[in-house]
């Protein structure tokens, strides 16, 4: 057997093709493997805080505090048996779950977790920076819920079709909206990249979520609805539709799905805090008199702000009740579409008379 | 899908579809099957098949000596057992003339209330929860936990109480239970305030509620229902002020009306009832007279020959009756039920025609059915 | 041993032997009186026992007297529709109806007889409510109501073979799995008393050759 192939490597490693081709995707597998960890926990800890908000104790019998119940959880989903109905769509059935993921994973490419290098060999907080990742964001996030559709449709059940139908309603209603709001802080940016918005907000010395206040609550409205959590849950609303268009699912492609409902929980977090909390930055980036807080890292205060985010996901399920099919429509037609596009005339307008530029 | 024809017409031209809500649904509270059309998603009729728990109680009944069948009436509405007792024993008691002493009917006053209120914390339990409020759940069942432990302390048991008796009661309160039932019901008006800060003002709940299912005061009469739904359509009825029983024309209490018939009125009639059954158990609970709590009676309770009584009482749901029928045996010759979720799911076709299926379970859970109940 | 001495009316009431109620002939009520006057003969007893008045009808008279009760007494609510079964009588049911009158706050009984053939006039197009314990009862009995918009069996299955609250069904049940193993069970043979519910198959025939081949090749 010959080695060359790892003298191939040992040269390749110092190539620049290399470095553009394969550190990102090693990146992106950490990212990947973070985020799995992070979702499990993420799990846990809505059992735990929904426990806490519902006078009960939640899971705490496997290890210590309940900490390795996600692990057991895991292992459960996977050695489940990978039920089949019989006269579902088979390809589609199975591809539905592979859709709803992936989109959601690949977001996380362009989300800056930290600040670019300053120093060179310091580490850089994302796997790449596209210069259109905002496009690209919206794009894959409405990608996902293909996956719902396709698997309402293709399990041959009426409950699952139903599902289906409601996500596809729902991702017509929110989808502009959520577009619409991330047009302001663009503009306001004058970037489509995340890290230049996120650079935009430092120059502004201010985060987005001030100026931008309509556009970050219709975004959050309409992310909640987008990764279809209380009260917008419809499309897999339990009492309603059994478990809309995840009831044939069982095993290792539930767990997808599951995957999938909270991979987007901390997308839209992880945008909403890029977008409209200054991503890295501190709070009032802009005072000195609070520089001492730059000392926390700028991973730390991005992870601090998206804990924040998804403890109101967390607590927007044990507080809301669920939102009527008609009534969601109504919310996403009447009033965040058109206070969004209010939004993105006034900001423009602004944008156009305020800051002329030199 | 079956609805994908072979022509492309067919497939457009296809709007109803047929749903089997059920008989294995989250949402019906056991197992009840709902026959649905639906255009999309909006409910264009709505056909009850109910059936799936029939067990022959009222068979049942037929076979056991009056004393012997209070436990079965237990498996009836088994969330208010205890109401089935009361109504059982009363029915008995009518048909062979025994007179209660005093202390046993406040005693039956007390269980029956405080079954009330389990009975409708677990309807607002299960109704939160079909809208989409998983919180109320828990709580509702924490208080829950409190009054199955005074039955427990008690009778003995949580859910099947058999804690009645032709003539009497069979055990009288044991040491402390007084008390401890009086913290309860002082303390349980702020945890009804607790479940209403909750739901009673929030705008979600009130979207999902006001307006839906609305059921006209005649309507409601026509198909005989009774209980928090008829109340909840303006009709001031309450068997125990109608026709008072056991204890009810000793205290004072009030019958919550609200006039809109909807499914938030409803709410409203059941959250007022949960906090007047606690004052009512609070007065019974200082005024419990002494003496005995046994009548004499007869070691064989035996019917007169041709004799036929009904009796009735409000039950969490309505009213709650039995009818029985002696032929001078010690065995009832028939003893029928007068369900009341029975009557009251009559009138859910008639509420969900046009509605929404979000609509429908919210329905289901404001007209409160125990399968138990229905099927006997 | 005291209770000897005292006399009867120094006892509570719930110290004294029970006193079964008894009937008594209800015709000076103003109810009955209006009825037994509009309808006459159809009336064929007018009772109350324990307060609650009990009019015997003719069964033709059935609907119009709940009508009138509806409409001319104020007896708006259906409380309650049910059968009894007399096996000893000449028409063997009797279907029993309870009314409630909110504004005078008091109940009526409207009983009437009927045979295994003859059939009942519903109560649905008075009250609504009647729907589904008309069901209940022929469901129970095999009481016809005619009229009735849907007649069904309502808590057994379809295919049930008999109504298990005639005094003559077998307690312990029947062999109902003819309906569903129709090659396995005697269909005709109907509730039997003591027949159980064991699996009861019928004496084998002569297997098809195709199946025996194919079930010898699975072996």
């Amino acid at each position: 057997m010959s080695w060359s192939w790892l003298d191939w490597l040992r040269e390749a490693v110092g190539q620049p093709q290399f470095t553009l081709l394969f550190a990102p995707a090693a990146k992106f597998l950490v990212a990947i493997f973070a985020i799995f960890l992070l979702i499990a926990y993420l799990v846990f800890a809505e059992r735990r805080l929904l426990g806490f908000l519902q006078v009960r104790l939640g899971p705490n019998r496997v290890g210590p505090w309940g900490l390795l119940q996600p692990i057991a959880d895991i292992l459960k989903l996977l050695v489940k048996e990978d039920t089949i109905p019989n006269r579902a769509v088979r390809w589609a059935y199975l591809l539905a779950p592979c859709l709803v993921v992936a989109p959601a994973l690949v977001i996380f490419s362009v989300v800056p977790f930290g600040p670019s290098p300053t120093a060179p060999g310091a580490p850089r907080w994302y796997v790449t920076d596209l210069n259109a990742a905002l496009v690209f964001v919206v794009a894959l996030a409405s990608l996902g819920i293909y996956g719902i559709i396709l698997g309402g449709w293709a399990s041959n059940n009426k409950f699952s079709l139903l599902g289906g139908l409601r996500s596809a309603a729902q991702m017509v209603s929110y989808e502009v909206p959520q577009g619409l709001a991330l047009v302001g802080p663009l503009m306001l940016a004058g970037s489509l990249s995340l890290v230049g918005i996120v650079e935009g907000q430092a120059r502004l010395g201010l985060w987005f979520a001030v100026p931008q206040i309509v556009a970050f609550f219709v975004y959050f409205v309409a992310g909640v609805a987008e990764t279809n959590r209380n009260p917008f849950d419809l499309p897999e609303a339990e009492s309603e539709l059994v478990a809309g268009f995840h009831t044939e699912y069982s095993g290792v492609r539930f767990a997808l799905f599951f995957l999938g409902e909270y991979a987007n929980m901390i997308v839209i977090s992880a945008i909403a805090v890029t977008v409209f909390l200054g991503g890295w930055l501190r709070p009032f980036p802009s005072v000195e008199a609070l520089a001492f807080l730059d000392l926390v890292p700028g991973v730390a205060w991005f992870f601090l702000k998206v804990f924040a985010f998804l403890f109101l996901f967390i607590w927007f399920r044990g507080t809301f009740p669920r939102f009527r099919f008609d009534q969601l429509m109504d919310l996403g037609w009447k009033w965040l579409i058109p206070l969004s596009l209010a939004n993105v005339l006034v900001t423009g307008l602004v944008v156009v008379l305020v800051d002329r530029g030199p | 899908m079956s609805g994908a024809g072979p022509a492309g017409e067919a497939l457009f031209g296809l709007r109803e579809m047929e749903l089997n809500f059920g008989p294995q649904h989250p949402a019906t509270h056991g197992v009840m099957r709902l026959k649905l059309k639906v255009d999309g998603e909006r409910i264009v009729d709505c056909y009850p098949i109910i059936g799936y728990l029939h067990r022959g109680t009222e068979k049942l009944f037929e076979l056991h000596p009056f004393f012997q069948n209070v436990p079965h009436t237990d498996r009836l509405d088994y969330v208010a057992a205890a109401t089935n007792n009361l109504a059982y024993v009363g029915a008995v008691e009518k048909l062979v003339g025994l007179e209660v002493p005093p202390r046993a009917r406040y005693i039956r006053v007390i269980l029956a209330e405080l079954q009330r209120i389990s009975s409708h914390l677990v309807w607002l339990a299960t109704h939160a929860i079909d809208i989409g409020a998983m919180t109320p759940f828990f709580y509702c069942f924490r208080e829950r936990e409190v009054i199955l432990d005074l039955f427990e302390q008690y009778c003995g048991a949580r859910l099947t109480l058999n804690c009645m008796r032709p003539g009497g009661q069979p055990y009288d309160l044991p040491q402390g239970w007084v008390d401890r039932c009086g913290e309860f019901v002082a303390d349980f008006p702020a945890k009804v305030a607790e479940y209403e800060g909750l739901l009673t003002e929030n705008r979600i709940w009130k979207r999902r509620t006001v307006g839906v299912g609305v059921l006209p005061p005649e309507t409601a009469i026509a198909y005989g229902v009774t209980g928090p739904m008829l109340r909840g359509s303006g009709v001031a009825w309450d068997l125990r002020k109608a026709m008072p029983y056991e204890a009810y024309g000793e205290v004072e209490f009030d019958v919550p009306v609200y006039a809109n018939g909807d499914t938030y009125d409803r709410y409203l009639v059941r959250m007022e009832e949960m906090r007047q059954s606690a004052r009512i158990v609070r007065q019974c609970l200082e005024r419990l007279p002494g003496g005995p709590i046994m009548a004499k009676r007869p070691r064989v309770l035996k019917a007169a020959a041709e004799a036929e009584v009904y009796h009735a009482v409000e039950g969490p749901k309505g009213e709650l009756g039995f009818y029985i029928v002696g032929d001078g045996g010690p065995n009832p010759y028939r003893c029928h039920v007068r369900p009341t979720s029975f009557m009251n799911l009559q009138a859910l076709p008639e509420m969900a025609r046009g509605a929404l299926i979000s609509d429908l379970v919210a329905l289901i859970g404001t007209v409160d059915i125990v399968l138990g109940e229905i099927d006997r | 041993m005291s209770e000897t001495h005292q006399s009867a009316a120094e006892l509570a009431p719930w110290e004294r032997d029970p006193v079964a109620p008894q009937w008594r002939e209800a015709a000076d009520d103003p109810v009955a009186r209006a009825l037994a006057e509009r309808f006459g003969e159809a009336v064929a007893s007018m009772r109350s026992l324990a307060g609650d008045l009990t009019l015997a009808v003719r069964r033709e008279a059935l609907r119009e007297v709940c009508t009138a009760l509806k409409e001319e007494h104020g007896f708006d609510l259906l409380v309650d529709l049910c059968g009894v079964d007399f096996p000893k009588r000449p028409e063997r049911f009797e279907v029993v109806v309870h009314l409630y009158s909110f504004a005078a706050n008091r109940r009526v009984r409207v009983k009437t007889a009927v045979g295994e053939e003859g059939a009942v006039p519903s109560l649905v197009p008075v009250f609504p409510a009647a729907n589904w314990p008309e069901r209940e009862a022929w469901d129970m009995f095999g009481i016809r109501f005619e009229g009735h918009p849907d007649l069904t069996r309502i808590l057994l299955w379809e295919g049930f073979n008999g109504h298990p609250l005639r005094k003559d069904f077998p307690v312990e049940g029947i062999d109902t799995g003819a309906a569903i193993y129709p090659e396995y069970y005697d269909a005709r043979q109907g509730p039997v008393a003591g027949a159980g519910t064991g699996w009861k198959p019928k004496p084998p025939a002569e297997p098809e050759k195709g199946d025996a081949a194919e079930e010898e090749e699975k072996k």
